[in-house]
């Protein structure tokens, strides 16, 4: 069963996005995504300055076996991406929800919040796909 | 991440499809089930770039149960072979010599890629691609009547590929030391028969090691013998990158029935002496090596970042194109490599673009294969 931590807030195409205490978010693919995806062996994230639109594409990561779009969870500015991942894609199988972090946003609009998804809506998600 | 991808990906929640003996143990170690060709097999059992390494640098097994073993008995089946086959048998002069050969139609085109061992004067064994199980039968069944040999299929047998460096040794240390005396001095694509025990120095990742053919109900037993030996569970998606580091085609992707074996990089699989030997698809062959060839195979490096991918378009240049036909990310070079069918005027050392999902990337065009017993082969 794919880790789904209850504290955080998730979008339909398995991002995950954490709210810190300085007002920005925190943005990652699910342990359900990468358990789909494999082994990652390159992840392309926006840089700081960009403007991101919530729903819409900013970000690839590629496995060996596939490559998939990450869509931006809220609008806003990116104010950080995680260089580290760049020579250690692997974070994102290993720890997903930590060291595999993608990139952290600065929101433009607060209520793009309120339409994500909590765990519970993002776990019964998972369940359905599974079918 | 795009939904439509991860819907692609769920693609196995409630297919069932054939099992090999080994799919409980699969299972038990934790692999993750893919759907391949008709067959549940294991896809990897964790992480498939840690088993490509294992593969590389120590030993590693794959379960390949769900290949097609058929005999062919009679004692005109040589002569049927050097009809039925690209290369020639007649190079198989030694029992339990292996050789590796496409199988066209009459239009030069691949139905299939095989292995056919030399057992006995009467007896050649095939071992060929399960996701073509059923036109193969029917096209060698077909052919082999004129020459009054049995085709005989054989799905009680199991086939368990150990391969890497130190993968012969964890073989004797798994399955006994008199394994060393009759199967240690083989030579590469050569094998032994003991009784329902067939070990072939054959494989598929350009590393040393066996290919071992077993009666299906020692395949649980056999496999346990080689994990405690330390020999680690490799699944398919490690087969695959090693199979193209090592620049081997896979059928259906790298050629098919459309494709002569020419275009596809195994004109060295294709016995043209002697002239005379008149096998299925020959003319067509010969045809087009009098017009010269249009196509090749050609190994592509991506210079920058990025993984390349099947199907996509290699531009070379005045209004010709090609396509890569396997692409992936090479674990051993940590870069990605491909297999591309281009026109027979792009040389090595050519600098071409490929289209990476809408963006113009730079490929080197380089001779392959790109890795050989765990050493890269690029200059």
């Amino acid at each position: 069963m794919s880790n789904i931590p209850s504290d955080l807030k998730y979008t339909k195409s398995h991002e995950w996005v954490k709210s810190n205490s300085d007002g920005t978010v925190t943005v990652g693919i699910t342990d359900h995504a990468q358990g789909l995806m494999g082994d990652m062996v390159y992840v392309d994230l926006p840089q700081s300055g960009v403007a991101v639109t919530a729903g819409k594409e900013c970000g690839v990561v590629e496995s060996v076996k596939a490559a998939s779009d990450i869509y931006s969870p809220v609008s806003g500015e990116v104010i950080e991406s995680n260089a580290a991942l760049a020579d250690a894609p692997e974070s994102v199988n290993k720890d997903c929800y930590g060291a595999g972090w993608m990139f952290r946003i600065k929101p433009s609009s607060p209520a793009d919040l309120g339409a994500l998804l909590d765990a519970k809506a993002y776990a019964e998600l998972v369940a359905s796909e599974s079918h | 991440m795009a939904i439509q991808a991860i819907a692609l990906l769920v693609n196995t929640g409630t297919f069932m499809g054939n099992r090999t003996p080994l799919y409980d143990t699969h299972v038990r170690l934790g692999a993750k089930i893919v759907d391949f060709g008709g067959w549940d097999m294991p896809l990897h059992y964790g992480s498939q770039i840690e088993e490509h390494h294992k593969v590389r640098q120590d030993a590693g097994m794959f379960d390949v149960s769900h290949m097609v073993v058929s005999d062919l008995k009679g004692p005109r089946a040589r002569e049927f072979l050097k009809i039925l086959l690209a290369n020639n048998v007649d190079k198989l002069k030694t029992k339990g010599r292996a050789l590796y050969s496409c199988m066209l139609n009459s239009k030069g085109g691949v139905i299939d890629d095989l292995i056919v061992y030399y057992l006995d004067d009467s007896w050649f064994r095939i071992v060929s691609n399960a996701a073509t199980r059923d036109k193969d039968l029917a096209w060698i069944g077909a052919a082999a009547k004129e020459f009054e040999v049995v085709v005989t299929e054989r799905p009680e047998l199991a086939m368990i590929a150990v391969q890497g460096p130190n993968a012969k040794e964890k073989t004797y240390a798994a399955l006994g030391e008199n394994l060393r005396e009759t199967a240690g001095a083989l030579k590469p694509f050569h094998s032994v028969t003991i009784g329902e025990l067939m070990i072939a120095t054959t494989g598929y990742t350009g590393e040393d090691g066996f290919e071992i053919i077993l009666p299906a109900k020692a395949a649980t037993f056999t496999w346990q013998m080689l994990l405690d030996a330390g020999v680690a569970p490799c699944g398919l998606g490690a087969r695959d990158t090693l199979r193209l580091e090592a620049g081997m085609n896979l059928y259906g992707s790298d050629m098919d029935e459309t494709t002569t074996p020419l275009e596809s990089g195994l004109a060295w699989t294709v016995a043209l002496e002697p002239a005379e030997r008149n096998f299925m698809g020959r003319e067509v062959l010969d045809k087009q090596l009098a017009a010269g060839v249009p196509r090749q195979l050609v190994g592509l490096v991506l210079e920058g970042k990025g993984v390349l991918r099947n199907h996509q378009k290699v531009l070379c240049g005045a209004a010709s194109e090609g396509e890569i036909t396997s692409g992936s990310f090479s674990p051993t070079l940590n870069q990605a490599v491909a297999l591309a069918r281009v026109p027979s005027a792009v040389k090595i050392g050519d600098r071409l673009t490929v289209d990476l999902r809408g963006k113009p990337a730079a490929v080197r065009v380089v001779k392959y294969p790109f890795v050989r017993n765990g050493k890269s082969c690029l200059s």
